[in-house]
């Protein structure tokens, strides 16, 4: 067991951890901060993306060890300073980007990386980056439709489904 | 997974004395070896990180030669490489395994359906490790397996960059690797063609088509050309003839896309 220290939505963090702690347990379970889902744990469904020092990475295939020193942010981080849903959120909220809602905090994770290098993508883009996000229940059109809305842009073109 | 140690070396030497001990092994970004350890299909005593060495990072291009760290990330090479290397990395997995998969680590794990070997067979390339120079034509040897040694480790890599290039994959759609992929590069002195994904020995250089489009670089030269279905690998995703089809139109459309 080594101590692991990184800043976790701004504020420092640190726990216990064996070297091969997955980042997402030592999130979920050194700091109790359970928005970050493990789908798959096979690095295929995105559940688990967080940010590493501003990218999108698979929390469930990064040790804890590999962070260290690191920014990291995950879907606790997302909302505004007064608690009110970001505007990525908003949208899914909106368009109905969700269902069940497990694969929400991966998804919101990657549009949220997305919109960092790309503020306007077209729909073709969205689909393309959402190739390692898994969702069970939506069949991703409102997924697509509501990160086109967070980044401003007319949804009207993408039929209703 | 197994209880390993875990260690952060910040340079070459360093990691290549921590990767001395027994049943040390390197880590680069993780995105096979994490789950190959999560399967227990390894046992190291201890994971030697090569991400924050930094002489192992960054891509440059100087005098026709591409230089890329054996640290760099699938994102980097996406974003700074020359144009046909940059589209092939920018296709790997997903976004988030860019961010942290690199290209050394995909070239010493040589998967048989990984896209990288392609392009370092196709292009003239040398593996640059800690220890010594290998050229990319004798550096994959079969399945999974590489002219690395035990703790040897790949440092950078360099390529020449040719006159045109084009990589054409199939992606199998639930893993995202290649079904088959065949990457052309046109040099002045003739043209080099290497085929991922499709056959049981690996990553192969396909000489007939390497002839065919030295002497007329058109996809029409590759009419009747055709590589042999025996050794095309069958499994549920697709069969030997189907690999052996679709090594045969990737290879016109990636002359296609350049002619
Ligand atoms: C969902 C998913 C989709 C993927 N899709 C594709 C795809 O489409 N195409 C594709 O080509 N790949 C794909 N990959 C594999 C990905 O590219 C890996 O990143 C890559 O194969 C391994 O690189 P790594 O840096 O993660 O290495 P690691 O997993 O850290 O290591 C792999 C092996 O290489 C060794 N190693 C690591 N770095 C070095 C080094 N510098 N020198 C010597 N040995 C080293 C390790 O000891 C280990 O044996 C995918 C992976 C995932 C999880
Ligand atoms: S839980 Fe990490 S990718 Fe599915
Ligand atoms: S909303 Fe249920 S998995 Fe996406």
């Amino acid at each position: 067991m080594a101590k692991v220290s990184m800043t976790v939505n701004g504020k420092a963090a640190s726990g216990e951890a064996e070297g091969r702690m997955l980042l997402s347990s030592f999130l979920r379970e050194e700091l109790g901060l359970t928005g970050t889902h493990v789908g798959c744990d096979t690095s295929q469904c995105g559940a688990c993306v967080v940010h590493v020092d501003g990218k999108a990475v698979k929390a469930c295939t990064m040790l804890a060890m590999e962070a260290e020193g690191s920014e990291v942010s995950t879907i606790e981080g997302q909302a505004n300073a007064d608690g009110s849903l970001n505007v990525i959120q908003q949208a899914f909220q909106d368009h109905h980007g969700l269902q069940c809602g497990f694969c929400t905090p991966g998804m919101v994770m990657s549009a949220a990386a997305l919109l960092k290098d790309n503020p306007k993508p077209s729909e073709a883009e969205i689909r393309h980056y959402l190739e390692g996000n898994l969702c069970r229940c939506t069949g991703y059109h409102n997924i697509v439709k509501a990160i086109m809305a967070a980044s401003g842009q007319d949804v009207s073109s993408i039929a209703a489904e | 997974m197994y209880e390993f140690e875990f260690e952060k070396p910040s340079t070459i030497a360093e990691a290549v004395a921590a990767l001395a001990d027994e049943d040390a092994q390197a880590l680069g970004g993780g995105q096979t070896l994490i789950p190959t350890l999560k399967q227990r299909l390894a046992m190291p005593s201890k994971l030697v990180s090569l991400a924050g060495i930094a002489e192992m990072k960054g891509v440059s291009i100087a005098d026709g030669v591409l230089t890329m760290g054996g640290g760099a990330t699938h994102a980097e090479v996406a974003a700074d490489a020359c144009a046909p290397l940059a589209a092939l990395a920018a296709n790997i997995g997903d976004p988030a395994v860019r961010n942290r998969g690199t290209l050394g680590g995909s070239l010493a794990n040589n998967d048989p359906a990984a896209d990288y070997p392609a392009a370092m067979l196709a292009l003239k390339s040398t593996i640059v490790t800690n220890a010594r120079e290998i050229a990319g034509d004798d550096f994959f040897q079969g399945l999974f397996e590489t002219a690395l040694e035990e703790g040897e480790i790949i440092t950078s890599v360099r390529c020449e960059i040719p006159e045109a290039a084009n990589y054409q994959k199939f992606a199998q759609p639930a893993s995202r690797f290649a079904l088959a992929g065949v990457f052309v590069a046109k040099y002045a002195d003739g043209v080099r063609v290497a085929v991922t994904g499709a056959s049981e020995e690996g990553v192969f250089r396909w000489s007939e088509a390497e002839a065919a489009l030295s002497a007329n670089f058109a996809p029409d030269a590759l009419a009747g050309i055709s590589v042999d279905a025996g050794s095309m690998i069958a499994d549920l995703h697709g069969s030997k003839e189907y690999r052996a089809h679709l090594v045969a139109v990737l290879a016109k459309r990636a002359v296609a896309a350049l002619a």
